[in-house]
Parts: C-alpha cells; structure tokens; sequence
C-alpha cells in the first residue's frame, strides 16, 4: 500500500475520471455508441440479407390481394381484398376472443375465488382444485384438448347433440339461433338505452340525496325494475317486431342461425378457464387482505350483511385486487395468439401467418403484429390505472 | 341455620356435548351449517359422483395397461398402451437410442444440483449455485451434444420430447438471470439513458406474447446476422426466449432490489465501496435471497411455455405427443395423449409452486 494520496489542493480539479457526474455521462455515451453500434449491425445485415433473397422493403404490400379466404371475418372480407383487410379481420377476430374470454374468465375467476373462501368444505376444496389443476397445466395443451379431443370427436352435423332443437352443437361447431329484429324493433333498443342513462341519473341524484339529508330510495331496484321493464313495455307496444332465426338442417349442414366456430369455442373455453384459474386465486387473496376488523367494525355500526360487502370489504380488496386483476387481462390477450395452433383466424395466424408465408415481408409483417400487442397492452394498462386511480385509497 | 361447606376438590370437567364432537359435529360444521349450505353440499356431492365415476373407471378399471400395439386396448377404457409403447419416445425425442445413457446422466446430474440447492438441511449452497449456474450447463452440453471426448455428435434437431422440453426451460432462465440482473440494476440507475434502455427493453419484450417473439425468432434473426452465420433452429428458439424471459427476470430481481432497505446501500457507500461493490457484496446477495420465489415462480411460467416452440417445429413434449396422435397406428388416442402430458406437465409445475410456497412462508420472518 502507499501512503494515502492527499486531498487536491484547492482551485485544482480532480481528473474526469473521479467525478461521478462526468464519469456517468462518458458511460452512457458510450453505452449510446455501443447501441447505435448493436442496431447499424443488425440494420446492415438485414438489408444485405433482404437484397440477396430479393425481398423489397416498405408497406406497400399492404394493397395487394391477398388471395386467401378466411372462415371467420367480423367486416366483409374476400379472397380479393387486400392484405390491409386481412390485418383489420385479425386484429377483430384477436379482439373478439380477447373480450369473450375477458368476461367469461372474470366470472369463473370471481365465483372459484369466493368458493375457495366458503365455509363449506366440500365447495372450498373443489374451488381449490380446480385452481391447481388448471392453472398448472401448459395453456396450449388445454387449447388442443378442448379442440382435438373434446370438439374435434364430435358427431357430424347429421347426428347433433340438440338443446330443444334450437341450439345445436356438432364437429362444424355450435349453432344457435340469430335474432331478427323486425320494422321497429329500434324503438326496443332506443327504450333500454334511455332507461340505462336514466338509471345512471337516478343513482347520482339518490348518492348526493342521501349526503345531503340522510335519506336514501333503493336506488339498485327501481333502475333494475326501470331497465327490465321500459323495454319490454316498447317491445310489446311496438307488436313484438323480434323473431328467432331457427337453424335447419339441409343436405350435411345447417342453414340459419349463427354458427361459433369449434376453434372459437376451444379457444375460448381453454383461455377462460386457465385465466379464471388465476383470477380466482388474485380474488381469494384480495379478500383476505381485508381485516376481518373491518367487517366486524361495519357490522357494529349496524350495516346490512350486504352493506358491508358492498361498502366495506369489496372496495377494499378490489384495491388489492386491480393491479395483478390488469396484468392477468394483458396475459389473456397475448396469450390468444396461441390460436395460430389450432388454426383460428387471429392476428398471428392470418396475418403472422399466412400473409407473411405468402409475401415474405418478415419485418414489416413481425413488427406491425407487436406493434398491435403493445398497443392494446398499452391501452389495457392505461384504462386500469384510470379506474385503479379512481377506486385507490385517497390519502391525506 | 345450615352449615356452610367448602369442597376444595376440583369438580371432574364434564364431556363435550355429543353434538360438537366427532364426525356428525364436523359434517355439521363443514357441510351442513344451513339450507343453503346443505343444498349445495348435497350438489357438489352428487356431481362429484356423477362426473368422477366414469372417470375412474375409463382411467383405471376399464383402463388397458399391457400390450405392444392397439390390438391390446379392447376393454373400452383408457388405452395407456399407447403411451407406453412410445415413452422413449416423449422422453427423448429422437434420440439415438444406444446413446441415451447421456441423457440419463444429465437428468442425474441436474437432479442432484437441484437437490443439493433446494434442500435446505445441506451445505454450501454457494459452491452449488455456482456449479449449477456456471459448471452444468457447460458439462451438460458436451454430454447433450457430444461432438468432442469420443462422444459422437447428436444434432439438435434429434433431441425431443421432455428432454428438450428441460433443456429449453433450464436454458431460458439460466441465461436469462444474468440479463435481468444487469437490467434490473439499470432501471434502477439514475442515469436517464441506462435507465431508459432498459424500460424501453423490459417493456417492449413484456408487451408481446412470446408467440411474437419465436416467430422472430425464427424468420427475422437469420436477417439480422450476416448471411455466413448459420443459426441453428433450437439456439434461434433459445435466443428468443432467453430474450423474452429475460425482461420478466428484470421485473422479479427489481422486486427483490426493492425490499432490500435503502440504508444498506448507503451504509455501504458510508464505509466507501463504489458501487458494482455495494451491488454485488451488499445488495445483491440479500435481495437474491428474497427473489427466489419470484424465480422459481418464472421458472413455472416459462416451463408451461416452453410447449410454444411446437409452433416454429422443434418436437417438445407437447409437439411429440400431437405428432404420435396422427401415427395411423394409433388414431382415436387423443385424450391418453393429452392427459399423459397434462399429468407430467402438472407434477412438475406443481411441485415447483409448492416449492416456492414454502419457500415465501420461510423467507417470510415477519415485521
């Protein structure tokens, strides 16, 4: 060791290299060049590259024909539209699958998570099972179990399995029977639309009734029985201008109706009850993480039963509950890119798939299907922070 | 006037109550506390019944367990022939069969390193983290691979079934641990364009589902290097996920950088340690500690991950099952199939969540 070095003398500045300022711009510097390096590499090679296999880069593609059907499109779609329509019917197909499986998993999820909960036994161990069963189970294989072994082992659509010869579930998948809304049937929905807002109205006015006197209406019944019943009156005063479109079998396959594609319907029975694994276990510990001093306390200043959960305990645990609630939504629509698999018509598969096989624009096609992933996570976390925000506890 | 009396002797406690002791007492207490409760005891029973009967007897009494070929399965239950007649297969893939005793070894191997980590009663489990995270993998691959020591090289496109389904998982988080430390510790930074290089590269790669990235994986890395490098498929697959778990490691190490108290760095920095000191003596081996759970809890997700890759064609558990099921020899076994990879996929994720759940209450020494 030698002699410990003495502070500089004063008016003398200690070499860049010992200022933690200036030592930490010259890392990132060099970190930036580094980086810059990394992408003038990887930029060079992939033109180099697309040169070689003849490949001409940009979005031009976009407005070619695309030449392949889809069985299953939202907007009007030909083997003649373009490859931009082709992206549109994906992007809808991954939105519409995402949405079902949202609120079917939030279902499954809440109910297990409070059956987990329940005093009775036998209900709490089978909440718990299912849990362990299906959230310990790669999602692909639940995805190809529901489609190959359940859907696909189907009859034909000759010997269907029949719910009061309406609703028909075979190997070309489920058909149910489409409403058809007759002349003035809009009236209908134009009456649940008003009572909807209407009831919007009437719970604000009775919450600032009740601060300001005291006084509350069972607000919760009158905009139920307002909902249910302004629309009926309509319905029946218009002369009830709704009929069912009945499926029939023709020939080998049904007429009428609306058929769900069994990809659909695998894919969507395999992401909610996987998802719903999850949500049931982030319910179970949200309400947990509720003090049982806060229910015993809102009971002693005589809250209702209901009151209490609605008051008390569920605002509390949905504050805990939001946050890994979000992440799990986010998993749900990433995870219904795994419908390539299977072979639904989503994003990945159409235009990921397909489109890009066909036209070998490997970037443009890879990077405008994250593009979209990142967009809706984006969009998906920004709206639960808002409602996060708004159910958050306000401190002082 | 009557005498007063004193018994000093303690009155014999008398028994419970019949109806809080005992089996009816429980039943009581569990199932039947009101209707409602007894209705939906009642319920859950029946449907336990009526769906779990058929079950046993397709899986077990009608079940066939003996036999080469589909002649064997004739009972009309489950045909579990079928898996045992092709288990080499979704063990090892396509694996030279005189050559699996190297399989074998490094199946031993990894389970004695995770023995040696997990167990808590034994010792010197630093040396053991080093040799699993440094010293196996590299053993590992020349026993896998082979190619070198008079071992005859086994190309990568042969390996498959579990074995591959291991080598993927072990790969992804071993070498996605060292890029999430380093990642970590740059979100963490307080220089802005460290700390925005990282956000940006945790984001981005937690934004998109790992379908995306194999995908890239497969058909934009060969782009992006020169045209003489000739990637093989697994190491594009294990660059992708490497990549893609790597961010989610990010966010578990950064959980474990936050329960570390704030006075241990700047005690550190007290005594003058710079800072890759304060990180790799003071921070970092106490918040590794913490991230256990959160890493073997990642590990679990990547596992079940791992079955993606049948999309970009490599043969994993999951893939070499679904090829067996269309062997014409074989059609109409789905479900013994999937329920064979759902029952390996299931003991080992739920070991691991087990695991890790002691390992939180442990961990856990309360404030």
């Amino acid at each position: 060791m030698t002699t410990p070095s003495s502070p500089p003398p004063r008016g003398e500045t200690p070499p860049f290299w010992r200022d933690p300022a200036k030592r930490a711009l010259l890392f990132q510097a060099l970190m930036l060049a580094a980086l810059f390096a990394v992408i003038g590499f990887i930029v060079s090679n992939t033109l180099e590259n697309l040169d070689a296999r003849g490949i001409t880069t940009g979005f031009g593609f976009l407005n070619d024909t695309a030449g392949f059907g889809i069985v299953q499109s939202l907007i009007d779609y030909t083997p003649q539209s373009s490859y931009g329509r082709t992206f549109m019917v994906g992007l809808l197909n991954t939105l519409l699958v995402s949405a079902l499986g949202i609120f079917a998993a939030t279902v499954i999820g809440f109910l297990m998570g409070i059956a987990r909960l329940s005093p009775n036994w036998l209900i709490a161990r089978i909440a718990g099972a299912y849990v362990e069963i299906f959230r310990n189970i790669p999602l692909l294989l639940q995805i190809f179990f529901w489609y190959f072994a359940v859907l696909r082992s189907l009859p034909s659509p000759r010997q269907s399995m029949s719910l009061g010869e309406a609703v028909f579930l075979n190997i070309r998948g489920l058909v149910v029977p489409a409403p058809v809304g007759g002349a003035g049937f809009g009236w209908t929905l134009v009456a649940l639309a008003v009572a909807v807002i209407a009831a919007i109205v009437l719970v604000r006015w009775n919450r600032r009734r009740q601060e300001a006197t005291g006084d509350r209406l069972p607000a919760g019944w009158i905009s139920a029985g307002m909902i249910v019943a302004l629309p009926a009156l309509v319905f029946v005063v218009s002369g009830m201008p709704l009929t069912w479109d009945i499926p029939k079998l023709g020939g080998f396959n049904f007429s009428g109706g609306i058929t769900v594609l069994p990809e659909l319907l695998a894919l969507w029975l395999a992401l909610s009850i996987y998802t719903g694994a999850f949500i049931a276990e982030i319910v179970r510990s949200g309400i947990q993480a509720v003090s049982k001093g806060q229910t015993e306390a809102s009971r002693a200043l005589s809250l209702s039963g209901g009151m209490t959960l609605r008051l008390v305990v569920i605002p509390q645990a949905m504050r805990v509950i939001i946050p890994p609630l979000t992440s799990q939504y986010l998993n749900l629509i990433k995870n219904s890119s795994l419908a390539t698999a299977i072979g639904y018509p989503d994003l990945v598969s159409v235009f990921a798939g397909t489109t890009l096989n066909q036209t070998g624009q490997a970037i443009e096609v890879i990077m405008m299907t994250m593009a979209v992933y990142l967009t809706l996570s984006l969009l998906v976390s920004m709206f639960m922070n808002w409602f996060n925000a708004r159910m958050a506890l306000v401190e002082r | 006037m009557s005498k007063l009396t004193l018994n000093t002797t303690p009155v014999d406690a008398r028994p419970a109550p019949k109806r809080s002791i005992g089996a009816i007492a429980w039943l009581r207490a569990n199932l039947f506390q009101g209707p409602i409760n007894s209705v939906l005891s009642l319920l859950a029973i029946w449907a336990l019944i009526a769906g779990l009967t058929p079950l046993i007897q397709w899986a077990i009494i009608d079940a066939d367990w003996i036999g080469t070929s589909r002649e064997a399965c004739s009972s009309g239950g489950a045909c579990w022939v079928f898996i045992s007649a092709r288990f080499e297969q979704f063990i090892y893939g396509f694996y030279p069969s005189e050559l699996r005793w190297r399989v074998n070894l490094t199946f031993v191997l990894f389970a004695v390193m995770i023995a040696w980590l997990a167990l808590p009663r034994l010792p010197a489990k630093k040396l053991a983290a080093v040799l699993t995270l440094v010293i196996f993998p590299i053993v590992a691959f020349y026993l896998l691979h082979g190619g070198s020591f008079g071992m005859p090289a086994v190309p990568t496109h042969r390996w498959g079934g579990l074995m591959l389904t291991l080598v993927l998982a072990v790969v992804g988080i071993v070498a996605a641990l060292p890029i999430g430390v380093v990642l970590a510790l740059g979100r963490q930074s307080k220089m802005p364009i460290v700390k925005s290089i990282s956000v940006v590269f945790i984001e981005f790669w937690r934004g998109v589902p790992l379908i995306t990235v194999l995908f890239m994986a497969s058909v934009m890395l060969p782009l992006f290097v020169p045209t003489e490098v000739d990637m093989d498929k697994l190491v594009r697959a294990l660059i992708g996920i490497t990549l893609f778990q790597s961010a989610y490691m990010a966010e578990v190490v950064r959980g474990g950088l936050q329960a570390i108290p704030k006075g241990q760095e700047e005690a550190a920095a007290a005594l003058g340690m710079g800072y890759w000191k304060r990180m790799g003596l003071i921070v970092l081996p106490q918040a590794l500690k913490m991230m256990i759970p959160g890493i073997v809890n990642t590990f679990i997700a990547l596992f079940k991950d791992t079955s993606l890759v049948l999309i970009i064609g490599l043969f994993d558990l999951l893939a070499i099952v679904q090829a067996a099921l269309a062997d014409a020899d074989w059609l109409g076994y789905s479900i013994e199939g999937y329920v064979f990879v759902a029952f390996v996929f299931w003991i080992f994720c739920f070991g691991m969540s087990r695991y890790s759940q002691y390992l939180e209450r442990k961990l856990h020494t309360g404030h």
